[in-house]
C-alpha cells in the first residue's frame, strides 16, 4: 500500500482542529511530548513500514523545502 | 571458584626445535583459546581435521564476562559434547520482565513452547565454559593446545601463512594453510594485515558487578528503566550459578571510571538496588561499547571469527553467541576444502553469511543502546511516550527496548537453494533446523537436534516418511520420521514445525542450517542442492 496524500476526512478542518485543541494550553515542552506519543500511536495503527517511511520521506521534505525557502529569502 | 583446572602450563613443543629453514608446516592454526576458538578447535578436530590452537596467556580469563549463552551455543555445544555440562551447571531461563520506575511494565517468555531439548538460554559465567571446552580439547589427540603461545608475526604467502611466535623460551615459526583468528576484540592479527574495523563508539558507560549473595528474587532477567534506586537511569539484574548476580547499572557519560569502579562507591549503588547490603564483589568492571565489524573477515589464508571480527554490546547477548555462531558456520567449510571436496571459494560464504549476521547483531544492539541511553532530548522524548504508551498498549509494550536477546540468522547465501514448492511455515532455506521431540525405534525420548547427531553432524536429509523416497546421495546422513524404521512423532511437532506432509524433505547443511526443501524430491533436485550447498557452482 502506498501512502495516500488524497485528502480523506469528510470533514478536513475537524481533523486539524482535533490536533490544534489537543495542544491548546500546553507548554512547547508538554506540546512536544504529546506530538511523540500520537505519532507512535498513529505509526502503529498505520501499521505498515512502508507507508511510514513515505510518511517520514514527504514531512523531512517539507523541512528541506521551508529551510530552502527561508534561506532565499534571507539572499 | 569452584573450578580445578584454570591455570595451564606452558610445556615447550617440537615445533620449536626446528631449524628456519625447515620449520612444521600446519593445516590449521587457531589463534585465540578464547570461548570461539575452543569451539571451532573442537568442532574441526571431530570432523577429522588436525588444529594448533595457540593462547598467549597460560590460564582462563577472570570474571564472568559474557554470561548468557544461546539455545543456538548450547545446540552447537551439544555437537561438540559438551553441551550438557554447560546446561548442568548454568541457570536455565526464559523470562524477562521490564520494569519502569517501580511499575512492571510486561514480562516476556523466549520459548514459550515445550519440545525442545535446550532451554532459550542459560546463565554461566564465561570462565566455565571455557574450562568445559579445555576439558573437551584435553580429550581430542587431533587439537595441540600451547599456552604462552603468542604470535607476533605474520606473513601471507602464496599457499600459506607464516608466523611466528613469541614463547617464554623465545621466538619460532610455523606455517599454517589457513589461520584462524580468534584472539578478541581487541585482536593483533586483525592489526597485522592492516584491516580496519571502524564503527560506532557509544559514550555511556555502563557499570558491570557480578556479587556473591543468596537470594530469592527468581531466576529471571530484570530490566529497569529510571529505577528508584538509580534515578533517571537503566539497571539489570540476572542470576549466574554459585550465588552470583550480575548486576549492569548505566552511568552517565561523565563519570570518572576510577572513581566509579571503587567498592565503596558501587556497594551503596547496589545497596539500594537490592534493599540490603549483604553481599560480596567477585568482579567489578566499567565500560564503554562500540559497534563496529571489519569489511572483510576472510583477509587471503587468514580468516576472523567472534569478537576479533565483530563487537556489539552486551544487550542481547550476542557476543558471545554470535561468535560461536561463526565457529559453527566456519568448521565444515573449512574442513570441506581442505579435503577437497569443496573448492576454496565455499570459505566465501563463510564471509557472505556471518558479516550480514554480524550487521543485524550490530542493528540490533545498537538499537538497544540507543533506547537506554537516547542521544538527544527527541529521542529521550520518544523513548518517554513509548514507556508510558507501554503501560495501557500492546504495541507500546513491543516498543521497549531493553535488549532484543540473540536468535540465529537466516542467511540469505548462495548455498541455498529457493524453494520451488508451496511452504505455509516450518524453516526456509538459509535458516537453522528447529528442535522438535521425537522417540526413537525402541520407543526412547530424543529430540531432532540430537538424530542430527547421530547422523552424522554432516548433509544430512530430513525426510517425512512416505515410503517412496529417492535413493540418497552417497555421503549424506538420514533422519527419518514415520515409517517402519523411522522416529516417532507422536506428538506431531515435527511434522508442524517444518509444515511436512507425507514425503517432505529438508537437506540439512553440516552446521544444522536448512540448505533446501522439497514436497516431494527427485534424486536430480537432491543432487543440484547439495553441489550448490557445498560449494559447486
Amino acid at each position: 500500500m502506498a501512502l495516500s496524500t488524497a485528502s480523506n476526512f469528510a470533514k478536513p478542518d475537524d481533523a486539524f482542529r482535533a490536533i490544534v485543541e489537543a495542544h491548546r494550553g500546553l507548554s512547547d515542552e508538554q506540546s512536544a511530548d504529546l506530538d511523540a506519543a500520537l505519532v507512535l500511536v498513529l505509526a502503529n495503527h498505520i501499521g505498515d513500514i512502508a507507508v511510514l517511511h513515505e510518511a517520514i520521506a514527504l514531512a523531512k521534505r517539507r523541512m528541506l523545502d521551508a529551510s530552502q525557502q527561508q534561506q532565499q529569502q534571507q539572499q | 571458584m569452584a573450578l580445578t583446572n584454570t591455570q595451564f602450563g606452558y610445556r615447550r613443543h617440537p615445533d620449536q626445535d626446528r631449524a628456519d629453514a625447515n620449520v612444521a608446516e600446519h593445516a590449521i592454526v587457531v589463534v585465540g583459546a578464547g570461548p570461539v576458538g575452543l569451539s571451532l578447535a573442537i568442532d574441526l578436530a571431530q570432523r577429522g581435521q588436525s588444529v594448533v590452537l595457540l593462547d598467549d596467556a597460560d590460564r582462563i580469563g577472570e570474571g564472568s564476562r559474557a554470561i548468557c549463552f544461546s539455545k543456538r551455543a548450547l545446540e552447537f555445544w551439544d555437537r561438540l559434547g559438551v553441551g550438557q555440562r554447560m546446561v548442568d551447571k548454568g541457570v536455565v531461563w526464559s523470562v524477562g520482565k521490564i520494569f519502569h520506575g517501580e511499575q512492571q511494565l510486561y514480562q516476556f517468555n523466549l520459548l514459550p513452547e515445550q519440545g525442545h531439548k535446550r532451554p532459550a538460554f542459560i546463565n554461566l559465567q564465561q570462565f566455565y565454559a571455557e574450562a568445559y571446552l579445555v576439558d573437551r580439547v584435553e580429550e581430542l589427540s587431533a587439537i595441540d593446545l600451547r599456552w604462552r603461545n603468542k604470535v607476533t608475526g605474520l606473513e601471507p604467502r602464496n599457499d600459506h601463512v607464516a608466523l611466528t611466535i613469541q614463547t617464554p623460551d623465545g621466538p619460532y615459526r610455523v606455517n599454517a594453510q589457513y589461520v584462524i583468528a580468534c584472539d578478541g576484540a581487541r585482536s593483533s592479527l586483525r592489526q597485522m594485515v592492516g584491516a580496519e574495523f571502524a564503527g560506532q563508539v557509544f559514550e555511556d558507560q555502563f557499570l558491570i558487578a557480578d556479587v556473591r549473595m543468596t537470594a530469592a528474587f527468581p531466576t529471571e532477567r530484570w530490566f529497569w528503566f529510571d529505577p528508584p534506586f538509580h534515578a533517571g537511569r537503566s539497571a539489570l539484574l540476572h542470576k549466574q550459578p554459585d550465588d552470583i548476580w550480575r548486576i549492569d547499572l548505566q552511568l552517565n557519560r561523565f563519570a570518572d571510571p576510577a572513581v566509579e569502579k571503587l567498592p565503596e562507591n558501587v556497594r551503596p549503588r547496589i545497596a539500594r538496588m537490592l534493599g540490603h547490603d549483604k553481599f560480596d564483589f567477585e568482579w567489578i568492571s566499567l565500560y564503554k561499547f562500540q559497534c563496529r565489524r571489519m569489511n572483510k573477515f576472510i583477509h587471503g589464508r587468514v580468516i576472523f571469527a567472534g569478537d576479533a571480527a565483530h563487537q556489539v554490546s552486551p544487550f542481547g547477548a550476542r557476543g558471545a553467541n554470535s561468535g560461536l555462531e561463526d565457529a559453527e558456520n566456519l568448521a565444515w567449510k573449512l574442513d570441506r576444502v581442505l579435503r577437497g571436496t569443496s573448492p576454496e571459494t565455499l570459505l566465501e560464504s563463510y564471509h557472505t553469511e556471518r558479516s550480514a549476521a554480524a550487521d543485524e547483531n550490530i542493528r540490533e544492539s545498537t538499537r538497544s543502546t540507543d533506547f537506554m541511553a537516547p542521544n538527544s532530548h527527541q529521542e529521550a522524548r520518544l523513548r518517554k511516550a513509548v514507556l508510558s504508551l507501554a503501560k495501557e498498549t500492546e504495541f507500546g509494550k513491543r516498543m521497549v527496548n531493553a535488549g532484543r536477546l540473540s536468535t540465529p540468522s537466516t542467511y540469505e547465501t548462495p548455498l541455498s537453494t529457493a524453494d520451488r514448492d508451496a511452504w505455509r511455515g516450518g524453516p526456509r532455506p538459509g535458516a537453522s533446523m528447529a528442535d522438535a521431540p521425537v522417540a526413537g525405534p525402541g520407543g526412547e525420548s530424543t529430540f531432532l537436534t540430537d538424530a542430527f547427531i547421530s547422523a552424522g553432524t554432516r548433509f544430512t536429509l530430513l525426510e517425512f516418511s512416505n515410503g517412496a523416497m529417492p535413493e540418497r546421495p552417497e555421503g549424506l546422513g538420514a533422519i527419518r520420521i514415520g515409517g517402519k524404521d523411522g522416529l516417532a512423532d507422536s506428538a506431531g511437532l515435527a511434522a508442524a514445525r517444518y509444515d511436512a506432509e507425507p514425503g517432505t524433505a529438508y537437506l540439512l547443511r553440516p552446521d544444522g542450517y536448512v540448505a533446501a526443501r522439497f514436497r516431494h524430491p527427485t534424486r536430480e533436485g537432491l543432487d543440484a542442492a547439495l553441489a550448490r550447498a557445498a560449494g559447486h557452482n
